[in-house]
């Protein structure tokens, strides 16, 4: 079972994409950190824009305004590190994120069938509705089937 | 929030490991994966080439013994940009030589981080993992990730198939 099974009363981190705010399941939250230096080298997955080294871990920073808004941040004020359970264990991602963020408790209401994958939960704070994110439908994972070379694009993301 | 131990992490002990450029990039390979270094002109005369369009990182074969090796484009085979090659790395216990624009220095790492979940693609069988040195994240190439069984059976009839001979057509022949 899910957090999103039960979905009442949950907390939640307010994060800002642009002009946007949405929402994540505060136990997917690591912590916040201040922007720092991205290291890329070659690979295949879209998603991913490099990786930053966060308490000496290697974490892979994956732009999810991109989907969410239809274009990049400009302006990527902070990293929200959020984690999720993947085969082997706990996996994180940096999230660039364009503001501060907020810890909530809300209610929220489960995500229909009519709703994007990307939507989790809906929540309701300050007269504004939120869309709550499932981080599986934004965030690249081992679950996404491996290609094999012979398929593979010319192009590189590095 | 503190982060959990990491996971997945490997200890090794302080192996040894070569830092090689291509196409102006920084990967390492482990040393003793490496059987020897040389330079692409002394290969001059020595390699045949090969000329498939669905394996454009191979372009030569090296006769060694009584088997071929092929020569792997590095920038090719991570979708980089070309870049002329100026060593080969011959790989130890592999039909595999590896172009590459030039060694930048010979180091030691201690630890190797599982590359994250995140990454799905390719790039799962191109890397052993990633290491930090001097804070600057690398990503350590998998020896065996360069060519598949498949492929190298692909280039391995390629190679033992007599070279295609070409017909001529005499000025006056069909008169």
């Amino acid at each position: 079972m899910t957090w999103t099974d039960h979905a009442d009363t949950q907390s939640c981190v307010l994060l800002r994409l642009g002009e946007r705010r949405f929402a994540l399941a505060a136990d997917q939250v690591a912590e916040l950190a201040a922007p720092t230096r991205i290291f890329r080298f070659a690979h295949r997955t879209p998603q991913i824009d490099g990786v930053i080294l966060r308490r000496g871990r290697v974490v892979p920073v994956c732009d999810i305004a991109e989907p969410l808004l239809g274009k990049k941040l400009t302006h990527r004020r902070f990293y929200l590190i959020a984690t999720r359970r993947q085969l082997q264990g706990l996996d994180w991602v940096a999230l660039p994120v364009s503001g501060e963020c907020e810890l909530i408790h809300a209610d929220l209401t489960p995500a229909g069938p009519a709703d994007s994958p990307h939507v989790a939960a809906w929540l309701s704070h300050e007269g504004e509705v939120i869309e709550v994110l499932n981080l599986y439908a934004l965030t690249p994972g081992l679950d996404v089937p491996v290609t094999h070379p012979s398929s593979q694009s010319p192009e590189a993301h590095t | 929030m503190r982060f959990a131990a990491p996971q997945k992490t490997q200890s090794v002990r302080a192996e040894q490991i070569i830092l090689f450029r291509a196409s102006s990039q920084i990967f390492a390979i482990s040393s003793a994966s490496v059987q020897e270094v040389r330079s692409v002109d002394s290969l001059a005369g020595a390699a045949s080439e090969i000329n498939e369009a669905s394996l454009p990182k191979v372009r030569h074969a090296l006769h060694r013994g009584d088997r071929h090796l092929y020569a792997v484009n590095a920038p090719l085979h991570f979708g980089l940009r070309p870049s002329p090659a100026a060593l080969i790395f011959l790989l130890r216990k592999s039909r595999v030589a590896l172009l590459v624009d030039g060694i930048e220095k010979m180091t030691t790492m201690t630890r190797l981080q599982a590359l994250p979940g995140a990454f799905c693609h390719e790039e799962r069988m191109w890397y052993r993992g990633v290491t930090v040195l001097e804070q600057n994240v690398i990503p350590v190439v998998a020896p065996d990730g360069f060519l598949t069984p498949d492929e190298l059976a692909h280039l391995d009839m390629i190679t033992s198939q007599p070279p295609s001979v070409v017909e001529i057509e005499q000025p006056g022949a069909n008169a």
